[in-house]
């Protein structure tokens, strides 16, 4: 017999119903069971911060994060980062302005955790940047262009 | 990952009769225990997520001392004001653990019950001997790839490293681990591998902890937490200290300190010696040198892992020297 439970995710400002295994992670709910494949599967241990993304505001690893755990909080995913007009977020804007990549996996989680950085007032300096930004890992090594946008995209947002 | 079925908690009651079920583990931030069910270390076949519990993630600050609530978020205390002005190890420690992600997911009470990161233990399946995971079946890293593993507290059995930070901290700081009711110092609550590296704390089935409690003092309101690792950030610790220390008035005998060390021990590893031979001494770099050579009493290195008995004193030194020079 499968063991599944119904649940209803506020997703991006929308309700989703998604029926799925309790095992099933926040993770591969958006990505397997609702098309979101923006957030990125890279270790899929909490150990490379890809699949960052906002619960009620705060960055966490959907990775580590049933899908059961998180029904009645609000979602937000790389997709319902920018404007309903399609206008990018600032922090999406930057990341483009300075060439913030090279093989793009690691961005969704970058830009997630970046935006989340600067609303908890972690940009002081480059310094302090690095620190906050520690949990998104880069193997292309893009991390100074990472910090100048982070660095940049702070000053437009403040 | 094994099929699971999930229980959220609607008090406190009922997470404790839930979890007295067998093959039943509570799941509160969720890094630990999705990490190592993934690995097939954790294999529940219920889950109890006690996340949205209310009322148990308090912060509290007073005159006697903080009082933490067990589901309080890493990332909450890490910035607390009031934490920050009467223990500022506990800040650093945490702010200086894991990634802000997890930092906001992961919460006190399970900080402190999060399991090593011995490769061995984490990899049942190309090692299925281990006595943590399975008592009695042997240990693979007393011989095997032990760069990380401890050198105090362990033994033939197990030499597994206890990863935290915050625990060093509040180990200390003589911290109080709330079980409900009952209450148990800190280091009592880590129990040493002996025999049975499996049980890891003095915790009864059916207990969970309710809360974390510090006392204030004079040591707390002047302590630091410094971190050494391979990496600047996101790594554990190589070897770690938390230091209190009380000054005198001439701003140079040193009237009470506490002083424990992590990422070198089995358990958050409270040096009684360093600070007995330093209370009541002048702080001068010779006496703390030779203080701090003490922190490695006992130690026995597996090989790779020799670099932490030349490095915990050390670590032990330019903590207190640190403190020392803020005063």
């Amino acid at each position: 017999m499968t063991n599944t439970i119904s649940l209803n995710l506020d997703i991006n400002g929308k309700t989703q119903e998604v029926t799925v295994e309790p095992r099933v992670t926040l993770l591969d709910a958006l990505r397997e069971h609702l098309g979101l494949t923006g957030t990125k599967k890279g270790c899929d241990h909490g150990q490379c911060g890809a699949c960052t993304v906002h619960v009620d505001g705060e960055r966490i690893l959907s990775c580590l994060t049933l899908a059961a755990q998180v029904e009645g909080s609000k979602i937000t995913t790389i997709e319902g980062l920018s404007d309903a007009a399609g206008e990018l977020h600032p922090v999406q804007a930057a990341f483009l302005e300075h060439d913030a990549f090279q093989c793009g996996y690691c961005t969704p989680g970058q830009i997630m955790s970046a935006v989340a950085c600067i609303r908890e007032g972690h940009t002081g300096s480059d310094e302090e940047i690095r620190e906050y930004m520690s949990g998104n890992l880069c193997r292309c090594g893009a991390y100074p262009h990472i910090v100048d946008a982070v660095r940049e995209a702070a000053k437009v947002m403040s | 990952m094994r099929d699971f079925s999930y229980l959220r908690a609607t008090s406190v009651e009922e997470a404790i009769s839930a979890a007295a079920m067998p093959a039943t583990m509570l799941l509160a931030g969720g890094t630990t225990l999705l990490d190592l069910a993934k690995c097939g270390v954790a294999e529940p076949e219920r889950v109890v997520d006690i996340s949205h519990l209310e009322g148990l993630d308090a912060i509290h600050v007073d005159a006697k001392g903080a009082t933490i609530g067990a589901l309080a978020r890493m990332s909450r205390v890490a910035s607390d004001e009031a934490i920050k002005a009467h223990f500022p190890a506990v800040s650093e420690a945490l702010w200086q653990a894991a990634s802000a992600q997890i930092r906001n997911m992961a919460t006190i009470g399970g900080n402190l019950l999060q399991r090593t990161r011995c490769a061995y233990f984490r990899d049942p399946v190309t090692f299925p001997n281990c006595n943590k995971r399975n008592p009695g079946s042997g240990c693979a890293a007393v011989t095997g790839v032990n760069r990380n593993h401890s050198v105090l507290g362990g033994n033939s059995a197990c030499i597994a490293t206890y990863p935290g930070d915050l625990a060093v901290a509040l180990t200390a700081l003589d911290a109080v681990v709330h079980l409900g009711d009952r209450q148990v110092p800190i280091d009592d609550f880590f129990l040493l591998p002996g025999s049975t590296p499996d049980k890891e704390h003095a915790m009864r089935p059916g207990e969970i902890i309710t809360a974390i409690s510090i006392p204030a003092s004079p040591v707390a309101r002047h302590s630091t937490f410094l971190k050494v690792r391979d990496r600047q950030s996101y790594e554990f610790a190589a070897a770690s200290a938390a230091v209190g220390m009380d000054l005198a008035a001439d701003g140079r005998t040193i009237r009470d300190i506490r002083v424990a060390i992590g990422g070198v021990a089995t358990k958050p590893w409270r040096l009684r010696a360093v600070e007995d031979a330093l209370r009541g001494k002048a702080l001068e770099p010779d006496t703390v040198k030779q203080a701090s050579r003490l922190a490695i009493e006992g130690a026995v290195d597996h090989g790779a892992n020799h670099y932490k008995i030349e490095l915990a004193p050390r670590v032990v030194e330019r903590a207190i020297l640190k403190l020392g020079a803020a005063a």
